[in-house]
């Protein structure tokens, strides 16, 4: 079965974000950016698949401007067989993010879309449950397992009180959460294989979706810092300050 | 304007959160109504009816809720949000779940996570995992937004006599079925809403020793949580994990033990009112946000501090 896995190009988990002194947003100018760690967890489920041989293909999409190539090209070192570039310098917003994806899957007719649970830029949670929405699948989010059986796929979820179980018709949409793996790093040989491996790009005008964004940001600040406090000597004074002086026992 | 607030539950009793949902839509302004969505969940109407502020409650019982199936619920939302200028949810997995499925078949944009209410329309959200605060407009007619449930002080549990309305609405996908859960079983408040907090992380060094973090927990009437890094490690369940990628926690007092402070930790918990951290590298980022920090080894800290919390509660 073809397996379409959407990565998102972000800012490096690693780099400490800074807030633009006129409040427009986050300081990207030479900031290093890599693909979002969620989606890197899909990218290895998706090749996870192959290896076991449950699936037979993996495509993997990236919306985003001429350098979004680079982490289609990082998915395709890692395993991926092909790769769709919708390219765009244009701020595309989750709902907008999910109709071009159903526009890639209603081409590509993959049996599993998988994708991070959220990128952490916008911290969105949205893309997955709206292309799953308006492509009418089912969605296993924020997934600690996937478990593909015939046309159906059992996937575990990590929600707030545990785990849960549900079943899915094939296809279907799956959300990444932490532990669903970990991901490997891309061998130099593969690297070097992954720049032959095909890349098509296609653009949102191609695939006939507007995305003019329906959300605009006012301004972005960096949150209100927190003042270190004291340090106590022992535990008597801590219990002493939190019943006397912070009174919270 | 009017506000559906859909409610979040277990089917037998109303959580916490829905009342902190229930105050930012207040926030908003306008009526406010209620959606309990479940099976066999005429319990938490009753209790949803009670809520202060509420005008009136809707209930769509059927066993295609019984699981909050997301695919279900995005309809059934959409269908009954319809007439609505806004739909919230509190931004817990159940509510990040269908909440955007809602927003896509009525084909509006989703406002995730706000944490306070400029105007009927602007909200103010954190992004990149609380590093920045973005105040965002909606130009859509009908606003679908998730609310971080600790950001809003919740509206008073009783009080209220909203009238009570039965929907009967089914809408069934059959895109999904309900397999199986593992739901930790626990009399320890939940984490998400508890006014004290005890956490562990990598420090701890094993999941039985999370027992000491128990007994104190136990004496304070508090909450046990951990880092990512002891979840990843194994010590503890998923469920347990406080941080931007887990639970978000706002208690009036968050006990920090064994914990670094990773930036995506700090993100979960920095809204404490009071922050103590126990950690002996006196280096440890958590000390720069605590209010109160003590150098010790925990393994010495944590039994005296039981000690001392028994002598004074």
């Amino acid at each position: 079965m073809k397996v379409l896995v959407a990565v998102k190009r972000v800012i490096d988990y690693n780099v400490k974000v800074r807030v633009k002194p006129d409040n427009t947003g986050v300081d990207l100018a030479n900031v290093k950016m890599a693909m979002n760690p969620f989606c890197e967890i899909a990218v290895e489920e998706a090749v996870r698949l192959k290896e076991k041989g449950v699936a037979s293909e993996i495509v993997v999409v990236s919306i985003g401007p001429k350098t979004a190539q680079e982490q289609i090209r990082t998915a395709l070192a890692l395993g991926a067989d092909r790769g769709i570039h919708v390219e765009t310098d244009e701020e595309v917003q989750s709902l907008e993010a999910a109709k071009l994806l159903k526009a890639v899957v209603e081409k590509e007719e993959p049996k599993l879309v998988i994708l991070g649970k959220q990128s952490i830029d916008s911290d969105n949670n949205q893309t997955g449950q709206m292309l799953a929405a308006l492509t009418g699948m089912g969605q296993g989010t924020f997934a600690s397992e996937v478990v593909v059986d015939g046309d159906k796929v059992n996937v575990t979820r990590e929600v707030d009180g545990g785990l849960i179980t549900v079943g899915l018709n094939l296809p279907a949409v799956v959300t990444t959460d932490l532990r669903l793996n970990e991901p490997r790093y891309a061998s130099l040989p593969n690297i070097m294989k992954a720049k032959k491996k095909p890349l098509d790009a296609t653009s949102p005008a191609d695939l006939g979706v507007d995305i003019s964004p329906r959300l605009s940001t006012l301004k972005v600040e960096a949150p209100a810092s927190r003042q270190a406090g004291v340090k106590v000597a022992d535990v008597a004074e801590l219990v002493d300050k939190l019943k006397n002086e912070a009174k919270v026992i | 304007m009017s506000i559906l607030v859909i409610a979040e539950h277990d089917n037998s009793s109303l959580k916490q959160a829905t009342l902190n949902v229930v105050a930012a839509a207040k926030a908003i302004g306008g009526d406010v109504d209620v959606l309990v969505a479940g099976e066999n969940c005429g319990a938490v109407a009753e209790s949803a009816a009670k809520a202060e502020g509420v005008n009136k409650v809707l209930v769509a019982d059927n066993a295609a809720y019984g699981h909050f199936l997301a695919e279900n619920l995005g309809e059934l939302v959409a269908e009954v949000g319809k007439g609505y200028s806004h739909i919230l949810a509190a931004a817990g997995t159940t509510g990040k779940d269908f909440m955007p499925r809602v927003a896509a078949l009525l084909d509006v944009a989703q406002v995730s996570d706000i944490i306070r209410v400029e105007s009927d329309d602007t909200f103010v959200r954190p992004i990149y995992a609380g590093n920045a605060i973005a105040t965002v407009k909606s130009s859509d007619s009908i606003k679908v937004i998730t609310v971080r449930p600790t950001a809003f002080d919740p509206v008073a549990a009783e009080g209220g006599s909203a009238a009570v309305e039965q929907l009967n609405v089914v809408k069934d996908a059959g895109l999904s079925v309900f397999v199986s859960e593992e739901l930790a079983e626990s009399d320890r408040p939940d984490l998400g809403s508890a006014g004290i907090v005890v956490s562990g992380g990598r420090g701890m060094q094993n999941g039985d020793n999370f027992k000491m973090l128990e007994s104190v927990a136990d004496l304070l009437g508090a909450a046990v949580g951990a880092s990512r890094a002891a979840v990843d490690a194994g010590f503890v369940p998923n469920d347990m994990q406080v941080g931007q990628t887990g639970k978000i926690v706002a208690p009036q007092l968050y006990i920090a033990v064994g914990i670094s402070g990773a930036i995506q930790h700090l993100a979960g918990m920095s809204d404490s009112k009071v922050i103590v951290a126990i950690n002996k590298d006196e280096e440890a980022p958590i000390f720069q946000v605590a209010d109160y920090g003590l150098v010790a080894d925990l393994f010495e800290a944590v039994p005296q501090l039981e000690e001392e919390l028994k002598k004074v509660l």
